[in-house]
């Protein structure tokens, strides 16, 4: 099968392309990039006036499956991904069994490649049960395809095992990725720690309980030597800490949320439980610095943190609520809302940060526009305006503080591998 | 007028128009609660539920007498006695009793924020009797009554908040209602009990009693709960009663005639002293008989009773 791209502008931050050229995609990969091409017979998709980029990857989800399927599958996951522009997503280990030995990254890898959606790399546990005591068998989780380790939502509260963990991650050759929340600094807390949880009545998370693991996990990565990833950096002295960290030539990198940088914790306002995330929505002052962070490339990535849940979990008191809020079917609109349109990145800043960045940090090559790579391709219109409706969610998670917004820039088509997973009703296919 | 909301939810959001009219119509309830037979038929043929998440005796038999008074069926639901303990979820325990057709839910949760999610599901009133630390607004009614009852008006009155500012609802609830009707506001507690962007709230800050309670004209002594210490939040009863408990020398210290109060229950001899809270200063039996006037007053307001 051949399909012809047509007069989109491409955007490729590994070519440094940003210019008006069809694609020609011929089994499976891109086999020209030009103006003007013809190609008889082949599916021919009208461009004109979007962006055409490598596709998408959300280096930070949770499929829930197994363990959880109420609130997610595989297949609802990656149903939600596709259709937020994204080709490739890497999931949290937090499952039931944790994803802590080579049988369930196995079955996450099969599961999704029977589905023919989106590409998965299922991120392995960095203790057994995420528990925080042994360490897992790191190598055996690599050879089953492993991208990455965390302990997502259960940080590493042991110095010891966490200095350990990384000492081992480093000779396996795999990236740790950390949720930063130090346990007794953020117990019993539902919400930023300020002014408004104090007026709500809500137990406050203070900043300091991610940036005092921040700091921590930064010096174990410089006494390892282990390539240390941040999860969803919500606080202005995160921000800074990585950038130190850079400065210095550490390796560290960092992702940031599209909530993270688009709510404050006023959002909290009226207990809508959609608003409880872990880390918490934090203040203004934070949310210019993530920005500025983006900005100065100090924060490499931008992930969604997607965590659906169901409608009863999330239909209860705030603080017996679960953290978590669905992020894979808003994240374009959200970053051309809030960083593209306001110049904060360029489209291809921008892109860059949900292609490249996170694939190097994943160890995937892909993700470039050259003829010759796999067909991995998001077209996104930057003036198509939709309302934000969760009842419209492929996913089964309902739970957004997004409902009813209006977003602008957003994905028209996601293809991988070659074959289109998912187009908007708008867009023209001959 | 009335009130603009169906709901009493905190004070956060209520005017000064809003307080003064539950306050006068108080006073007309106190007058009831005086007599020899005390019941009018006002709110005859409606219906108040008491939902009640957490142990109390004050505010709920002061809800149930006030809907008793005023001729209400009034029902109690205790979390225990209840579908609760079967794991039902509060949205749908609202359900039912909004089925079953109630004017007016009164709630009293452990959760901060139940009560707004109860309000959105419910057509009766909801009235907040204390949720979490968020706010306790029928008390801070009561307190706003008895203060403009002994001082004869809010304005210009120096009030001292003393304790637990971070675990209290009752503080944010009195915060908000005695700056909203133009008196000055200290509060006062151990750094670790005092909540962040308090200075927002239109409140002075202190660590020392005497500072807070010098010039006061109205003492409010909040209960410390002794599990606090546990949490690392003070060191022990001896040095949180030393530092921040009232006794006759603090009070020494406040306006003359400053007037002494406390939501209850109280810790004798932890944050007040027992010459203290039994001394003439003190007007906390008088909190409770006027609580009952105030929820009458609510009551009427709110399940649109008819005037006699």
């Amino acid at each position: 099968m051949r399909i012809l791209i047509k007069g989109g502008r491409i955007i490729d931050p590994v070519e440094n392309k940003d210019k008006t050229l069809d694609v020609l995609i011929e089994n499976g990969k891109i086999s020209a990039l030009e103006k003007k091409l013809a190609a008889d017979g082949a599916v021919t998709v009208d461009a004109s006036g979007l962006l055409v980029a490598p596709g998408l990857i959300d280096m930070h989800v949770h499929l829930r499956e197994p363990g959880y399927e109420a609130k997610e599958t595989i297949e609802t996951g990656l149903k939600a991904a596709v259709r937020g522009g994204f080709t490739g997503v890497a999931c949290m280990p937090n499952t039931n069994p944790v994803a802590d030995n080579q049988t369930v990254i196995k079955y996450i890898i099969d599961r999704a490649s029977a589905l023919g959606l989106a590409r998965v790399w299922p991120i392995g546990a960095l203790t057994r049960g995420s528990r925080g005591e042994q360490l897992t068998e790191m190598a055996d989780l690599k050879n089953a395809g492993a991208a990455a380790l965390s302990d997502d939502g259960r940080p590493v509260a042991g110095s010891g095992i966490m200095r350990r963990a990384m000492q081992y991650a480093r000779m396996v050759g795999l990236t740790v990725i950390s949720h930063c929340e130090d346990p007794e600094l953020a117990a019993g807390g539902s919400m930023n720690e300020g002014f408004i949880s104090t007026r709500l009545g809500l137990k406050g998370i203070p900043g300091a309980a991610e940036e005092v693991m921040v700091a921590r996990d930064i010096i174990l990565s410089e006494l390892t030597g282990c390539p240390l990833h941040i999860a969803h950096v919500s606080t202005r002295g995160s921000v800074r800490l990585v950038r130190e960290a850079k400065a210095r030539g550490l390796k560290v990198t960092a992702e940031a949320t599209p909530h993270h940088f688009t709510l404050t914790d006023a959002a909290v306002e009226g207990y809508n439980t959609s608003t409880k995330v872990n880390p918490p929505l934090r203040g203004e002052a934070d949310v210019a610095a993530i920005k500025e962070g983006l900005a100065d490339g100090t924060i490499d990535v931008i992930a969604t943190d997607h965590a659906p849940h169901t409608m009863e979990e999330k239909d209860v008191e705030y603080d017996s609520a679960p953290f978590g809020l669905v992020g894979l079917e808003t994240a374009v609109g959200l970053v051309w809302r809030e960083l593209v349109r306001p110049g904060i990145l360029t489209p291809a800043e921008a892109v860059a940060k949900m292609t490249v960045n996170p694939a190097r940090l994943l160890g995937i090559e892909k993700d470039t526009l050259r003829p010759g790579a796999v067909a991995d391709i998001t077209i996104i219109d930057p003036s198509l305006e939709e309302t934000v409706d969760p009842l419209s969610f492929a996913s089964k998670g309902r739970n957004t503080p997004f409902a009813g917004w209006k977003l602008k820039g957003l994905p028209v088509l996601t293809m991988v591998g070659g074959k289109i997973v998912y187009s908007h009703a708008g867009i023209k296919i001959l | 007028m009335g009130l603009k909301n169906k709901d009493l939810l905190g004070i956060e959001h209520f005017s000064p128009e809003e307080i003064l009219l539950v306050l006068d119509t108080a006073a007309s309830m106190k007058e009831i609660i005086g007599r020899q037979i005390k019941k009018v038929p006002t709110l005859r043929g409606k219906t108040v539920v008491n939902v009640f998440y957490e142990p109390s005796t004050r505010t709920r038999t002061s809800f149930e007498l006030a809907a008793k008074y005023l001729s209400a069926d009034s029902i109690n639901i205790s979390a225990s006695g209840s579908s609760v303990v079967k794991g039902e979820s509060l949205r749908d325990t609202s359900a039912t009793i909004a089925a079953l057709g109630a004017d007016v839910v009164v709630l009293r949760h452990p959760m901060a924020g139940a009560p707004v999610l109860v309000a959105g599901q419910v057509k009766a009133a909801v009235i907040n009797a204390g949720d979490g630390a968020h706010e306790h607004p029928t008390q801070a009614l009561l307190d706003m009554y008895t203060v403009r009852d002994k001082k004869g008006a809010l304005e210009g009155l120096k009030i001292a908040i003393v304790g637990d500012i971070l675990h209290s609802r009752v503080a944010r609830s009195d915060i908000w209602g005695f700056t909203r009707m133009g008196a000055r506001v200290r509060v006062c507690g151990p750094s670790t009990m005092l909540p962040p962007g308090l200075e927002n709230m239109g409140v002075e800050v202190f660590h020392r009693m005497e500072e807070a309670l010098s010039g006061a004209d109205v003492i409010i002594m909040l209960r410390i709960q002794l599990e606090r210490q546990q949490q690392g939040l003070f060191p022990s009863v001896r040095e949180y009663a030393r530092l921040f408990g009232l006794n006759s020398e603090k009070l020494a210290l406040a306006k003359p005639g400053a007037l002494v109060m406390h939501p209850g229950p109280i810790n004798r001899g932890v944050e007040i002293a027992t010459e203290v809270a039994y001394g003439v200063q003190a007007v906390i039996n008088e909190q409770v008989t006027n609580g009952l006037a105030v929820r009458m007053a609510l009551l009427y307001l709110l399940a649109g009773g008819v005037a006699q």
